[in-house]
């Protein structure tokens, strides 16, 4: 009658099946360190690293044969594919914690007054002083600018391809802010460079190529647009139509009604998907190296002259091969992630509350 | 091949929310049962438990006693999947596997066992698409994808593939509900046709069904909202929609309430 | 809602389709774009104002769109036409060359040993994190308890916030020191193997460099994944346990397979970002125009990071050079991308076809 081989087949009384006991997985874990203790130390052929890892692989096999044995293939399968999915996580988590541990114990050495209120000006290498406040300066400028540039040309552009954009115009400007997510910021840097600094900048320069803080901006803007466009498109999708169909029953024009209603409802979900991209913008690094030129003087003006940003800051502390150089680029780099961190996290918060994605 | 289900004293809950409270059935090898009653009675949750789908949601527990020819299903030391092999289910919703050909989808539970014959999976498929009253309409294409069949189509797919596996006990979670009407009679004679080989327990909204389909049927309702599904009676079908014994049952078949 | 006027319809903003009921509001306003046909006769509405706020408002609109478009083709261009006067005067092939010597005297460049650089280090990155990154998806989105799966994926959210600077100075200062016992006991254990070969130093390495990658790019594989595993519809998942599935075979049958397409794009997303990675790679690698199999000795350039490291003395051919690289990338990535998209896209009309 029955299809199955004799021991998959699950007729009367069988219904039970031998269990692994809670303490085979414990006992499998200890033979199994023990083991490759034994043979790695023994041997000679490695660290304790060597000894967790090969311990971890012993522990998989032996609790596979184990559970292979007892409970048959498909269980064995099974326990074994939810210890590698969990081994998945805890094999995140270890960079994860280095980073954040290096990262807060390396950083506070030098987060002092000084620091945030001093530039590299005149340091020198055997000088422990010297501060980010003009990379600070630079930063906030930047993405300031890049800010003012991408917010209304994105809100706009999500704005036509929600509420006007037909055919195949639309679709292609669709299809392509997805892949312009994909640009590396690299390239966004080389463009401006081409672009604005190698040919318009000169033009006002005495034909000088000229670096600065707004062919920065206008790089990250190139990096923010895509991201503004897509979230602010995703958001206005979600406001239903009967609001706006409310509106246009009032004798609204769309136009007005888009404005006052439409965008009003969506807002929280737009401002959300700008902090996360200004936060993106930030701690890009590639770009502003390109273009921004890069000083060790505070400068306040980003359309003339070389500026720094906090990135780039941490980029160049980082290869520079003074001493104090180290302690610079780590106490930046906290810095760093604490603005993006609390840009993102700020952000997530606010989409927490918002109405229409819950 | 078919076996008895037997109930007794079964609670089962969703976190602290008591669904059900204190069941008590005995379904007979090779019978149909009907279970009806109010939405939120229960009457899914209890099907649920039968063959421990209730434990899959997130906080959900069953407490009392589910016996399969006097083996508990909730013995600890009992395998979950041994259990479902032998209690299948057929849901509310056909849910063909979307990836899947037909072919695929029916002989998804052999693959699983560890069948890997093609001609043996090629006869397993053949005769559960039979019984299924499906093979007629598919076997030109069975590899084609099992989400382009009809809504109706789609059910008797699901049923192939739950008998594939030669359980002992089919569940029914209202299978006809998303169906149409011709649909619903073809999984209606299909139903009838496959009480000779096992349990077979269905949920039904539709009291026309039951009575069609059914040799016993139990009737569960609630109190309050917020009260736990009881079961109300339970008879020989033809009992409950014409003497019933509890006056709860007679106001509902008759609609004076639910 | 849906109640058109029919003396609208044909003249409605967006025209017939999904959105007529949101056309027909329109219609219903005095100055939509509404009533160009001008009926003539008996009308006493007002016509549509060919230069009002709302044609204004509609082309401010429709050029920010096109400005994507604008943008996509200005990088092609102004890239293509700053590389050109370099790649006259190489006197190498640009494709094969695998030298980096771009000055005004005599410049001898070529790709080959950045682009197979490039794609070595993002394949070896990839190779690492995505079955990881499959790995803590499946365990976001089937296998941990609800509330841990909520703050682990805030946490890899996070993670995939913080700059790729910050890596590259955690790599070069921090992560170089386990990398390199490592590569020296590879060395010493496995020098048979061409890929752990060489007689040092090691440390700044390819390997170095990609498993930074590898780490950066998890978070973007996982997340992706995460959301196309959770979307698997309740009732395939249902349906399998039924069968008796164990909770890996439901995964397998039902989880899997539902989620390949998302899970490709994915990971060719989550490539294109590897290959793009610069800073990351410019701090981490020692930066060496060698084609070699071997991954623990010090060198290693990408396209980006010989941009970022090359850039501050390059001269006008030397910009030009790395500005020809920067295309090669611009379309490597490209390509990667627009797949990665039309992946997404047919996946889309396969759920809406499904749901």
């Amino acid at each position: 009658m029955t299809l199955l081989a004799p021991e998959q087949d699950v007729t009367a009384g069988s219904l039970h099946t031998k269990r692994l006991p809670a303490w085979a997985a414990l006992a499998t874990a200890v033979v199994a360190l023990a083991l490759s203790a034994a043979l790695v130390l023994g041997t000679g052929i490695g660290n304790w690293v060597l000894v967790v890892v090969l311990g971890a692989v012993l522990y998989l096999i032996g609790f596979w044969l184990a559970a292979n044995a007892v409970e048959g293939p498909r269980s064995a399968r099974n326990r074994t594919w939810s210890a590698l999915i969990h081994s998945a996580c805890v094999l995140a988590i270890l960079p994860l914690a280095s980073v954040t541990w290096t990262l807060i114990s390396n950083g506070i050495n030098r987060l002092d007054g000084n620091f945030f209120l001093t530039s590299m000006n005149n340091i020198g290498a055997r000088d422990a002083n010297g501060g980010a406040y003009h990379a600070i300066v630079g930063t906030l400028e930047q993405v300031g600018i890049a800010a003012l540039i991408t917010i209304p040309l994105g809100v706009l552009g999500a704005i036509y391809l929600v509420e006007y954009g037909r055919g195949k115009l639309s679709l292609a400007i669709r299809f392509f802010v997805d892949v312009m997510t994909g640009i590396p910021s690299i390239v966004a840097g080389l463009f401006v460079l081409a672009f604005w600094v190698l040919i318009v900048s000169p033009l006002f320069n005495n034909g000088q190529p000229q670096y600065s803080g707004f062919a920065a901006a206008l790089a990250l803007s190139v990096l923010m647009l895509p991201t503004i466009v897509r979230s602010t498109e995703e958001m206005l999708r979600l406001v239903p139509a009967p609001l706006r169909e409310g509106a246009y029953a009032l004798g609204v024009p769309k136009w007005k009604t888009i404005l006052r209603i439409v965008i009003p409802t969506a807002l929280p979900g737009i401002v959300t998907g700008i902090m996360l991209s200004i936060a993106r913008a930030a701690g890009e690094t590639a770009p502003v190296l390109l273009v921004a030129g890069g000083t060790a003087a505070i400068n306040f003006n980003p359309f003339e002259n070389n500026q720094s940003s906090l990135s780039l800051f941490v980029f160049s502390q980082a290869t520079d091969s003074s001493r104090f150089s180290p302690d610079r680029a780590w106490t930046a780099a906290l810095t760093l992630v604490a603005l993006v961190l609390i840009l993102t996290i700020a952000a997530k918060l606010l989409a927490r509350r918002n109405r229409l994605t819950r | 091949m078919a076996k008895r289900v037997e109930a007794t004293n079964v609670n089962a809950y969703y976190g602290s929310f008591k669904a059900i409270e204190d069941v008590n059935i005995v379904v007979e090898p090779k019978t149909v049962t009907a279970l009806i009653g109010p939405s939120g009675c229960g009457k899914s949750t209890f099907l649920r438990s039968i063959n421990r789908m209730h434990e899959v949601l997130p906080n959900a527990r069953v407490e009392g006693t589910l016996t399969l020819d006097q083996e508990n299903i909730y013995d600890k030391h009992v395998d979950v999947t041994a259990v479902r092999r032998l209690i299948g289910m057929v849901f509310q919703r056909p849910n063909p596997f979307p990836t899947m050909s037909i072919f695929d989808n029916v002989v998804a539970g052999l693959k699983l066992n560890g069948v890997n014959k093609k001609a043996v999976l090629q006869e397993a498929a053949e005769k559960s698409l039979r019984s299924a009253n499906l093979w007629d309409e598919v076997k030109d294409r069975l590899d084609k994808p099992g989400a382009g069949l009809s809504g109706g189509q789609q059910q008797r797919l699901c049923i192939a593939r739950t008998i594939a596996v030669e359980p002992q006990v089919v569940l029914m979670d209202e299978p006809c509900s998303a169906l149409d009407p011709i649909s619903t009679l073809a999984i209606e004679d299909l139903i009838f046709k496959l009480k000779d080989r096992f349990t077979i327990i269905i949920v039904t909204h539709n009291m026309q069904q039951a009575a069609r389909v059914s040799d016993r049927t139990a009737f569960f309702s609630i109190e309050r909202t917020g009260d736990p599904g009881r079961l109300i009676e339970y008879d020989d079908t033809q009992k409950i929609f014409s003497n019933p014994s509890v006056k709860k049952t007679e106001d509902y078949i008759t609609g004076r309430f639910g | 809602m849906g109640d058109t006027p029919p003396r609208s319809v044909d003249a409605s903003a967006g025209g017939p389709g999904a959105h007529s009921t949101r056309a027909a509001g329109a219609a219903a306003s005095s100055d939509g774009p509404t009533d160009n046909n001008g009926r003539g006769g008996g009308s006493s509405l007002p016509r549509a104002k060919a230069f009002g706020a709302e044609p204004a408002f509609r082309g401010l609109t429709q050029a920010s769109g096109i400005m994507v478009l604008v943008i996509i083709v200005a990088i092609a261009v102004f890239l293509i036409s700053e590389a050109i006067p370099a790649l006259r005067a190489n006197q190498e092939n640009f494709f094969t060359f695998n030298e980096w010597h771009a000055q005004s005297s005599d410049p001898r460049f070529g790709i080959a040993a950045i682009v197979f650089g490039t794609v070595l280090s993002a394949v070896i990155a990839l190779v690492v994190a995505v079955p990881i990154a499959l790995g803590i998806a499946l365990f976001l989105s089937h296998y941990a308890h609800r509330r841990i799966a909520t703050w682990l994926g805030f946490v890899i959210d996070l993670l995939a916030a913080v700059p790729s600077v910050v890596f590259g100075l955690w790599g070069r200062s921090v992560f170089i020191e386990p990398v390199r016992d490592f590569s020296v006991w590879l060395n010493h254990y496995f020098s048979w193997i061409p890929l752990f070969g060489g007689n040092g130093p090691f440390g700044n390495s390819i390997l170095l460099g990609s498993l930074v990658l590898a780490i950066m790019v998890l978070p973007i594989v996982t997340s992706l994944s995460r959301e196309v595993f959770m979307q698997t519809p309740k009732q395939n998942e249902e349906a399998a346990l039924a069968l008796g599935a164990t909770k890996w075979e439901m995964v397998r049958t039902a989880v899997l397979p539902y989620g390949r397409p998302g899970v490709i794009a994915a990971v060719m997303l989550g490539l294109g970002r590897a290959l793009g990675e610069t800073i990351a790679l410019a701090m981490t690698l020692g930066s060496s125009f060698i084609i070699t199999a071997n991954v623990i000795q010090n060198g290693g350039v990408t396209i980006a990071s010989n941009i970022a490291n090359g850039f501050g003395e390059a001269d006008d051919i030397g910009r030009g050079a790395l500005i020809a690289s920067g295309l090669v990338l611009f379309t490597i990535t490209l390509v990667v991308n627009m797949i990665a998209r039309v992946i997404i896209y047919r996946r889309r009309e396969f759920t809406d076809v499904a749901a």
